[in-house]
């Protein structure tokens, strides 16, 4: 564990401003965590708004018209999605945990571009600092899709929030390469890919996508650019364009972005599930590879957004076939995870209570998504709350459960403190019931017939809604126990271990909190990642 | 625990909180679904229960416990990637041929225009009747034409189980027999700007018979009183959806409501009477003058070269008319 001189990474460099001009992969990682952190209090506060509205419908006396009209409504919903998706879960792990952890998991001193890495922050701040000035400049309402020719005629800022999207994802792209380019470079000798930790391997997997997919939403986004500025008819058909190809086009990037932003989320559920059931992952292998066969397959499923769009009935039954595959990778890492349990030793600790929490609502999750994917269904169900519904459950109670477990889990490691498990897990119960309170009946109301994205809503679907908003409430009590926690910890925990959850990963291997170069000596590994024996 | 009695008794009466069953179609979209509720299900049983168990069996008893080194098996991690693969093709199989029967046009059917616009769903019939209402008789094949003349649209009927974009620039088709008498809602379920949520209309399944009285009665609508008309043409071509008629409330735009020779002031300053002409400019150019108070650019859509001469005077004499 080497010396212990009281330096790390936090106090080496003193004063504020240094963080600034920092190029240590650990202060960037933190930095996207204060960002991150500010942009999701924002896009919470919007969903709130939006469930508040949703409590009654609007001819309800006093609580059922909260906003002042559709158009402010519209304005709300567009920016707690475009925040969420574009600010807070595609940067959230690779960004935050994956660029303080991918290098301490391979054993290297930094990422491999350390400069593009703190380029890459300031590029993502640029783009993020844009896209919150369209609020004071005239609020966009096109929803986060931008869909065609709706976001060609509205009278609002299209054209800055676009530049904004395509100015993060260049920054994503940029995040990326650098992460795929550390794992080929720097791995610690005796560190082979397959005994890389699977964060690392789901980062990885997500950098190739972040690479490949997201040029194609900066063409797309710079296209509606044109379309909007010159009036190059592109995708308006007043101009001679096809507003179907902007959902094409769109798709062919967002849909391999869900998987940029469940990927990560797996990685973290495979290094919480073993920790806290100290025990050898079940099927290594299968996990790695799935990883990369999911990044793979999410390519071409792209048109099951699109059954109902005007597509041929032909393509709607293929890109409906290849859903189906892309189905399977996901059913063998559950099943893996699962079988991890089994004659483990289980500590019910606050992260590995999200981790449960993760396979409870993905498995929800994951079952609708398939019932999505059966076409003549799918008919029924798109764009109604059981998408919705969908969607959460995989973005929230798969993504930022983990978000949520990973930060605890590595928080001792992050800022060599110790936070209150209690508290953390008061926290999770109110995540965790709120969470299924809000969402669950957003299934029933999908299927009563409720479509996604309405201001008001007729007297079948009220109750549902309301329990959907009181669920809301319970979730904000929980983030706030979460916070509560993470500023408690911070301020007055207890000072932290090197390894205090027993794990068997590099980063744990070093103090907590790491120095600026991570090891004291080089290590060399002789063993994969998950040897409890 | 309501909530919770309600969905017991729900479950237990079979009943899927899918709308009434308009059509054969619904029915075999319910049947799929319902296999789909049961082997979702089993599966979420198996796993988050699998998940229970473990939890439960293996809790950490001491710091020193010591757990299986099971790294992997072939046999057990075969069965849980074919048996899922099975289930997810056979649910795709079955999801073909039910969305094949959906999007094979029957030859034989009654085709309706239908155009979605801002906010607002119009049907156009073959003798030429405009309604904001779809009439369509029982026990027949209809075949809904699809047209968007802004944005995008999508025309869904929870109880029949299909929706269809309307897309700008191109025509889609949506077919379906309706089996019951009665009205069904449609929603508009594609996002479409401010009154999203507000554009709905009814579906009303009436007999052979009563179809065909109302289309004829319909097209004799050109023998009303002008201001009947126009009050026909005031729900037809959606005016109704922004513009209150019976109180000075503001809707979207403003009421219509006694408004017919008061003078107005507009977001120049500038002062004019309401009469033929200020009507007449409204319609054609809905941003030249605009009532101070209201959003610049106006959201009301241009009806240049969609009013005929007659509809015009027969809507300029409904405004007339509301006293």
């Amino acid at each position: 564990m080497g010396h212990s001189s009281g330096k790390s990474y936090i106090n080496e460099e003193p004063g504020l401003l240094s963080w600034f001009t920092s190029l240590d992969h650990k202060r960037i990682a933190i930095l996207y965590f204060v960002a991150v952190m500010t942009f999701f209090l924002i896009g919470g506060i919007m969903a709130l708004l939006l469930r508040l509205e949703l409590f009654a419908p609007n001819t309800a006396p006093n609580v059922g018209q909260i906003l002042k009209n559709g158009d402010a409504y519209n304005q709300v919903l567009t920016y707690h999605g475009a925040i969420m998706v574009f600010m807070v879960i595609i940067p959230g792990i690779p960004a935050i945990l994956g660029n303080f952890f991918l290098p301490l998991q391979i054993g290297a001193k930094d990422v491999a571009f350390p400069r593009l890495n703190l380029a890459s922050w300031y590029i993502f701040m640029i783009g993020a600092g844009l896209a919150v000035a369209t609020f004071f400049n005239s609020k966009i309402d096109t929803g986060w899709t931008f869909y065609t020719p709706y976001s060609i005629r509205t009278g609002t800022s299209v054209v800055m929030m676009v530049v904004a999207a395509f100015i993060m994802g260049m920054s994503s792209i940029l995040t990326g390469l650098n992460f795929i380019v550390t794992v080929h470079k720097l791995r610690a000798p005796g560190m082979t890919m397959f005994r890389m930790p699977l964060f690392t391997w789901a980062i990885y997997s997500t950098a190739i996508l972040q690479v490949l997919a997201t040029p194609v939403l900066g063409i797309t986004l710079l296209l509606l650019t044109m379309e909007r500025l010159f009036g190059v008819g592109i995708f308006d058909p007043k101009l001679g364009g096809d507003p179907v190809l902007f959902q094409h086009f769109f798709w062919f990037y967002s849909h391999p972005a869900v998987y940029i932003m469940i990927l990560p989320a797996m990685g973290i559920i495979s290094e919480l599930i073993t920790t806290y059931s100290k025990k050898t992952i079940f099927g290594y292998t299968a996990i790695a590879y799935s990883s990369i066969g999911i990044a793979a397959v999410s390519f071409f499923v792209w048109g099951h957004h699109m059954f109902v769009s005007g597509q041929s009935e032909l393509a709607g039954v293929l890109f409906s076939f290849i859903t189906m595959l892309v189905g399977v990778p996901t059913a063998i890492k559950m099943f893996n995870w699962l079988a991890t349990l089994y004659k483990g030793s289980i500590e019910f600790r606050a992260p590995m209570l999200f981790a449960l929490g993760f396979l409870f609502l993905f498995a929800i999750g994951g079952v609708t998504g398939i019932i999505l994917a059966v076409t003549a269904v799918d008919v029924h169900f798109h764009d109604t709350y059981f998408v919705v519904a969908h969607f959460h459950y995989v973005m929230v109670g798969g993504t930022l459960m983990a978000i949520m477990g990973g930060f605890y889990h590595w928080f001792p490691k992050m800022f060599g403190k110790m936070y209150n498990d209690t508290t953390a897990r008061i926290s999770w119960v109110f995540i965790f019931i709120g969470f299924n309170v809000t969402f669950f009946p957003q299934f029933i109301l999908g299927a009563m017939g409720m479509p996604r994205r309405y201001f008001d809503y007729i007297p079948e679907y009220e109750t549902l809604n309301k329990i959907s908003t009181v669920g809301s409430w319970m979730i904000a009590i929980g983030f706030l126990f979460g916070l509560y926690t993470i500023i408690r910890g911070l301020t007055s925990g207890e000072k932290a271990p090197p390894n205090p959850w027993g794990s068997k990963t590099l980063e744990w291997q070093t103090e907590s909190p790491p120095t600026m170069h991570n090891f004291d000596h080089d290590p060399i590994v002789t063993a994969g990642p998950y040897e409890y024996k | 625990m309501a909530i919770w009695t309600l969905l017991m008794n729900k479950a237990m009466a079979g009943d899927t909180f899918m709308p009434v069953q308009g059509t054969e179609i619904a029915k075999s979209v319910d049947n799929l679904y319902g296999f789909l509720v049961v082997v979702s299900f089993v599966s979420c049983a198996i796993l988050i229960g699998g998940m229970i168990y473990f939890g439960v069996k293996y809790k950490r008893k001491s710091a020193h416990d010591k757990t299986a080194y099971i790294t992997h098996d072939t046999r057990l991690e075969v069965l849980w990637s074919v048996i899922p693969l099975i289930i997810f093709l056979a649910v795709f199989a079955w999801g073909w041929v039910v969305f094949h029967d959906m999007r094979s046009m029957p030859a034989d059917a009654l085709e309706i225009q239908v155009t979605g616009k801002q906010w607002a769903w119009a049907a156009e019939y073959k003798n030429g009747v405009r309604s904001s209402d779809v009439v369509v008789p029982v026990h027949r094949n209809v075949k809904l034409v699809l047209a968007a003349e802004d944005v995008l649209h999508s025309f869904y009927i929870p109880s029949f189980r299909i929706k269809q974009d309307a897309v700008p620039g191109r025509y889609t088709t949506l077919w379906f027999n309706a089996e019951k008498l009665g009205e069904f809602h449609v929603f508009c379920a594609e996002y479409c700007g401010t009154s999203h949520s507000g554009m709905m209309t009814r579906l009303k399944v009436v007999s052979q018979e009563d179809f065909d009285k109302w289309l004829t009665s319909e097209s004799e609508i050109g023998t009303l009183p002008l201001a009947e008309r126009g009050k026909k043409y005031f729900q037809t071509r959606a005016c109704a959806s922004c513009h209150n008629v019976d109180n000075p409330s503001v809707k979207i735009g403003p009421s219509l409501f006694q408004k017919w020779g008061q003078q107005e002031t507009m977001s120049d300053g500038s002062k004019v009477t309401i009469d033929e002409n200020y009507v007449r400019e409204s319609l054609m150019e809905p941003q030249a003058k605009i009532v101070s108070g209201f959003p610049k650019p106006s959201p009301m859509p241009s009806f240049q070269g969609q009013l005929s001469e007659s509809e015009l005077a027969s809507l300029i004499e409904y405004i007339k008319s509301l006293k």
